[in-house]
């Protein structure tokens, strides 16, 4: 099925908020910055901004006639800086004129005193200073301390993973135009419609009803627009509200990449322990996440990555702790895998260093501790529906795994300069929010009489297929072809109160109110057919192929007659639908709970190849075994396994943010931040879903996506980092994430 | 201030008056409305707002992509401009319809700019090959699809189409009739020519200027600062005749200011005297931004990283420089004095490059290493250019970048060669020699312990590959 999105996509017909139609007499944007780390506003002067030709206003704190506060899980975050500022790249004002060149004038001639106070940029600094943003967090399962004297081998380390950009093609925007009677209509690139909304009823003091959210697509999210799309979008309309006209904000590439939050760089500590045979025991690890100046969904991805602490395995006595440390950096933000890539990867160094001191291949320990069904989670969930082991060992056998390690010895063993390493990195990745209040979304199903569908739900596609997915289950469930549905923007007067769309669940949550919705139509339309057909048992009745059938044989009746009859009766074709997730929870206080309605499984084999003289490396290959359930739309599925895979390569790698001693971005263009091109993808991606594994908790069987691939780079890391202990056999291993060529160069050929 | 333009905009003619320093992107979105091109970055490195320019010469023309937000409208003067809506049809076209089927498309945002590159690919190749074919992408960031199915369907089109020279069809029909491309096409050359005619006598002399800022390619002047440069008047010259010729005079190979650095690599004269110059440029910038940056540019922007910079100090390069008719040359190891500063008077203008024709015991390499091997400016980039006869080095240039603020001639080092025999201790010798003569800074390209390491690593290589059999690699690394 060639999806409706990708042909307008290919034709560059798709409309993203930029590139629709203003009306004339549209204004511009633009935004002044705090250029300081953290201190006090002394004074500020717009006198001889607001002296720019076209320039109309200048909007700050004291406008705002709500509250000055866009914070969605804690509320500690201004839309404009008041008194004080904390990161550079905060918005202090917004200047509004007749052109976007004018209205970078204006917020360049803003002038400003603010008085320096000390800035923290480091998390363990942050900690040590006692800058939480909220209470340690600790999940436990057995006791750690008892365990210890049973193991074997303890090892303990240090383990930096690296920040990083989403660089969303499209960069954050929103147009915004006033409505009759005060209200406000916002196009936004957002991934959560109902975010902006609930926050610019707050910040202009009106009513949610009074404000219409509209998205008509993101050109990609990741996360960089669920929490953080927000504050453009309302300050665009606290300008289009107090000029009474339409205004536009569309970021420039490089302010996007200094202002906005980035994936959270973690600094831990981990203690591992092994019996002889490399059964894990006992683990102990401690997350220094570095939140940035305010909450944002800090909290949310430090739970995540405690949730994940373990990955795939099952430890009996686990001790994990994070801190939330508040830094004066741009508020860190949800990133695909929110929190859970960082505590793979700890736990993935623990194993590797582990199997260095014992001599042994990492995938050994791995495979030794894979998680089994009915194995307890350090939250207290229990292991079901579990393929871990399937998935590694189909990977062993169809990849030929031994194969491949025994051809990269003989490599390495034949050349000097140029080494090979492997590695193989199993994931679990647990599906569902997990805070268990967002599990819901509603879908909106119009059948008008031509036949035609269409659906409005809370998902936003922003490029992960959700609609692809949608129209699937909606075309399975009246059995008519995929293009008489169309999939609508996300708009909040269609779909309220929505979830943002995040935590792979989009298609989950919205395809089973989708199905849900369908259903209750379908429902109605049997009733009609049974009447038009006159068969006394409407549950004989169905539709195949945009025929009414009875008992599974086709009548002459189709869709389009059906829906015109069904018209004629004065019968509802509209229908809609509330889904939520049934059977989870997670008691916060106990850190226990079934904080997800399923976990997806998957083993990654990576391969690698370093040129020792210069540094530099190349993922050669990355062969996956994948469990997806059944697939609503397969090439989705395959391109969201492949494009996670090269993301999270690209993080574990390639992806620097480099902040400067004041806390100024110094890789703030795709010039200075390289992101996998076309050449640094690995040249085979090979990816294997495991067939027949139906999974209940999914509309049609199927499975989220999203994230777990993502999670499949990380064994880019190792592979690389035994290619180059293949060319200094003695050297311990930095587990300094991102790997790029400086760190791989220095570790082959200095001393330190 | 605003000047006639006469282009065809895909399939039709358009005349317009214009601030002739607007970007094609701006024109084309603002405008136009013509919305598929996409806006991802204003630096060059994302090619989202890719598109074709397409110029007539003998009847034929030919096509490369670009990237919109750095060209100015004034160098669309009697070229075709194709952009994605221009190669949409009632239904989707083979590199369309592949890239559907195949994923080579998810949130769709640089999607228009791939399929402008694969098509500029076909329009630019007789003989399809997928390995080469894919170089045309490294002007391409996709953040979504991890380029498999891109490459999938980029693939399936190139084993797809078979060019068979001897049908007696011309390219564009073959690609028109092979689903590649609307009919429109077909026309374009007449087209082209109308435009010529109509406009030949209208064109006002060309009259060096000698004052305001100068804009040849706009590859690195456009970057983020488009802005600026809308209000500042500037003269272009990527249209000027003059400066766009490869010549030979004498034992000297001539390059004109305006040269890119693709026609640098097509130049069939470049090819047969300076091999080792059309060799070692794949690693400059991307396909878009070599076909508009030239080597005029490459040179006086004096970045300490320029590539091209950095080969012409290991080939001895002169630059000829011209102010009021008085030429001069300058020795490029003398033409840079400091952080962005050169040689050039006020008023001065680069005409040429001028490079020696080397002997037959000249050797050389070309070492880059930069964050992501392809469209990055690397953190330490070297040359060598060395002549070895009987076992003797009897010239020898290195070059550095990256390591000073200027484009750094490795003087003591190539002196100390001189006169030596490639051995071990010698290479070691010069690179430590080298390291002596760096000030390198620790920035967004790495540290400064980092890149003296790497430059040292890099000169190593030079001898690696030039000398295989004169270093044993296990006493040097």
């Amino acid at each position: 099925m060639k999806s409706y999105d990708s042909i307008q996509h290919v034709k560059g017909e798709s409309k993203f908020v930029d590139d629709i139609l203003t009306p004339e007499g549209t204004l511009y944007g633009y935004v002044f910055y705090s250029p300081i780390a953290h201190g006090k506003i002394k004074e500020i002067d717009f006198s001889e901004a607001l002296q720019v030709p076209g320039v109309l206003t200048i909007i700050s704190a004291s406008d705002i006639p709500g509250e000055n506060q866009i914070g969605n899980v804690i509320l500690d975050e201004e839309l404009f800086a008041s008194k004080e500022v904390h990161y550079i790249g905060q918005p202090i004002a917004l200047v509004v004129a007749e052109s976007k060149i004018q209205a970078h004038k204006g917020a360049k001639t803003i002038k400003i005193g603010i008085e320096e106070l000390e800035p923290v940029f480091n998390p363990r600094e942050a900690f040590e200073r006692g800058n939480l943003i909220i209470p340690p967090r600790v999940f436990s399962l057995g006791n750690v301390n008892d365990a210890w004297k049973n193991c074997d081998y303890i090892i303990e380390g240090q383990t930096e993973s690296g920040s990083q950009e989403h660089l969303y093609l499209e960069t954050q925007g929103c147009f915004a135009y006033p409505t009759e009677g005060g209200g406000i209509k916002i196009v936004s690139s957002t991934q959560g419609a109902t975010t902006v909304q609930k926050i610019a009823s707050r910040v202009l003091n009106i009513p949610m009803h009074k404000i219409e959210v509209d998205v008509p697509r993101l050109g990609g999210g990741f996360g960089g627009k669920e929490d953080q799309a927000t504050p453009w979008a309302v300050m665009t309309a606290l300008a289009s509200i107090k000029l009474n006209k339409p205004v536009k904000l569309i970021l420039p590439r490089q302010e996007d990449m200094r202002v906005t939050g980035k994936r959270h760089p973690y600094s831990s500590d981990f203690k591992i322990g092994l019996n002889k045979e490399g059964k894990i025991l006992a683990y102990e690890v401690v997350y220094y996440q570095n939140a940035g100046a305010a909450a944002d969904l800090s909290t949310a991805i430090l739970e995540r990555t405690l949730f994940h602490s373990t990955n795939s395995y099952f430890i009996p006595n686990v001790k994990a702790t994070a801190y939330c440390c508040r830094t004066n950096l741009p508020p860190f933000t949800a990133f695909r895998g929110f929190g859970g890539p960082q505590a793979m990867f700890v736990v993935e160094s623990a194993i590797h260093k582990a199997a260095n001191v014992m001599n042994v291949e990492p995938h050994f320990i791995q495979k030794k501790n894979l998680l089994n069904e009915g194995d307890e989670f350090p939250y207290g969930q229990l292991v079901e529906n579990c393929h871990a082991r399937q998935c590694f060992e189909v990977a062993e056998t169809r990849y030929k795994l031994n194969n491949i390690s025994k051809e990269i010895d003989e490599f390495n063993s034949s050349n000097v300069l140029v080494k090979k390493g492997l590695a193989v990195m199993p994931i679990c990745f647990g599906i569902s929010f997990t805070s268990t209040f967002m599990n819901q979304a509603s879908a909106l199903v119009h059948v008008y009489v031509d036949g035609s569908v269409g659906i409005s739900t809370a998902a936003v596609e922003m490029g992960q297929g959700v609609n692809a997915k949608i129209t699937s289950v909606a075309s399975r469930v009246f059995s008519i072809d995929p293009l008489k549905i169309k999939i609508e923007s996300t708009n909040t007067s269609r779909a309220a109160n929505t979830s943002p769309t995040a935590a792979s669940k989009g298609a989950d949550l919205n395809g089973f109110a989708t199905m849900d919705a369908c259903n209750l139509i379908l429902e109605r339309l049997k009733k009609v057919a049974a009447d038009e057909l006159s068969v006394a048992d409407a549950g004989t009745i169905s539709i195949q192929d945009e025929f009414v059938c009875i008992d599974n044989k086709p009548t002459g009746l189709s869709w389009n007659k059906l829906i015109q009859q069904a018209y004629f009766k004065r019968v509802s074709l509209s229908a809609q639908a509330h889904h939520s997730t049934p059977g989870i929870f997670f008691d916060r206080d106990k850190s226990k709970g079934n904080a997800f309605a399923y976990h997806v499984y998957g083993t990654a084999i990576v391969e690698a190849t370093v040129d020792c003289l210069r540094g530099i490396y190349e993922i050669d290959s990355v062969k996956v075994v994948h469990d997806l359930g059944k697939s609503l739309h397969q090439v989705t599925d395959r391109g969201q396994t492949e494009g996670g895979i090269v993301q999270g390569i690209g993080w574990i790698t390639l992806e620097e943010i480099i902040y400067d001693s004041k806390g100024k971005l110094i890789t703030d263009a795709l010039s200075t931040y390289k992101i996998p091109d076309i050449n640094f993808a690995p040249r085979n991606i090979e990816i294997h879903f495991l067939e027949n594994i139906p999974n209940p908790y999914g509309p049609f069987q199927s499975k989220a996506i999203g994230e777990p691939p993502f999670m499949y780079g990380i064994g880019a890391f190792f592979a690389i980092s035994n290619a180059m202990k293949a060319f200094r056999p003695a050297k311990t291993i930095k587990y300094n994430a991102p790997l790029t060529n400086e760190k791989v160069l220095m570790w082959l050929h200095s001393n330190d | 201030m605003k000047n006639d333009i006469s282009f065809i905009l895909n399939d039709r003619i358009i005349s317009d008056k214009l601030n002739p320093a607007l970007t094609v992107l701006d024109y084309l979105r603002n405008d136009l409305h013509l919305t598929g091109t996409k806006e991802g970055c204003r630096e060059g490195d994302c090619g989202a707002c890719t598109v074709l320019i397409g110029t007539l010469h003998k009847n034929i023309v030919s096509y490369k992509p670009v990237n919109s937000c750095l060209m100015p409208v004034a160098d669309l003067n009697g070229l075709h401009l194709v952009t994605i809506e221009g190669l949409n049809g009632d239904s989707l076209y083979l590199i369309q319809e592949q890239m559907v089927d195949e994923g080579g498309t998810q949130c769709g945002f640089c999607t228009p700019g791939f399929v402008v590159s694969i098509t500029g690919y076909f329009l630019q190749n007789d003989k399809y090959d997928f390995e080469k074919a894919v170089e045309v992408l490294d002007g391409n960031i996709c953040r979504c699809t991890g380029y498999a199915g891109i490459k999938r369907a980029f693939n399936n089109v190139v084993s797809r189409l078979n060019y068979d020279t001897k049908e007696k069809k011309n390219r564009i029909e073959f690609l028109v009739t092979s689903g590649i491309l609307p009919g429109y096409f077909l026309d374009i050359s007449k087209k082209l020519e109308k435009i010529r005619r109509d406009t030949v006598d209208g064109k006002q002399g060309k009259s060096r200027i000698k004052t305001g800022r100068i804009i040849s390619g706009g590859t690195d002047l456009y970057v983020q600062q488009w802005e600026n440069i809308l209000e500042s008047k500037p003269n272009f010259i990527s249209g000027d005749e003059e400066l766009k010729q490869i010549r030979k005079k004498g034992k000297n190979i001539i390059i004109g200011a305006a040269i890119t650095i693709e026609e640098i690599q097509s130049s069939q004269l470049i090819q047969k005297f300076l091999p080792f110059l059309y060799r070692n440029l794949k690693l400059f910038g991307s396909l878009p931004i070599r076909n508009r940056a030239t080597i005029a540019g490459n040179i006086v922007n004096a970045s300490p990283i320029a590539d091209m910079t950095n080969i012409l100090i290991a080939l001895n390069a002169e630059i000829l420089v011209e102010s009021r008719g008085k030429e001069r040359l300058i020795p490029i190891s003398n033409f840079y004095l400091g952080y962005k500063k050169t040689a050039m008077k006020k008023g001065e203008l680069i005409k040429a490059v001028s490079i020696t024709v080397p002997s037959r015991y000249f050797l050389f390499n070309y070492e880059k290493v930069s964050r992501r091997i392809h469209l990055d400016i690397a953190s330490v980039n070297t040359s060598m250019g060395i002549s070895y006869k009987h076992n003797k080095i009897i010239e020898a240039n290195i070059s550095a970048g990256g390591v000073a603020p200027v484009p750094l001639f490795l003087k003591s080092a190539s002196n100390y060669l001189l006169g030596r025999t490639v051995q071990n201790n010698v290479v070691k010798q010069a690179a430590e020699i080298a390291l002596q003569e760096i000030s390198p800074i620790t920035d967004a390209r790495g540290s400064a312990k980092y890149k003296s390491l790497l430059l040292r690593q890099l000169i190593y290589a030079h001898f690696i590959k030039l000398f295989p059999d004169s270093v044993r690699i296990e006493g040097l690394v």
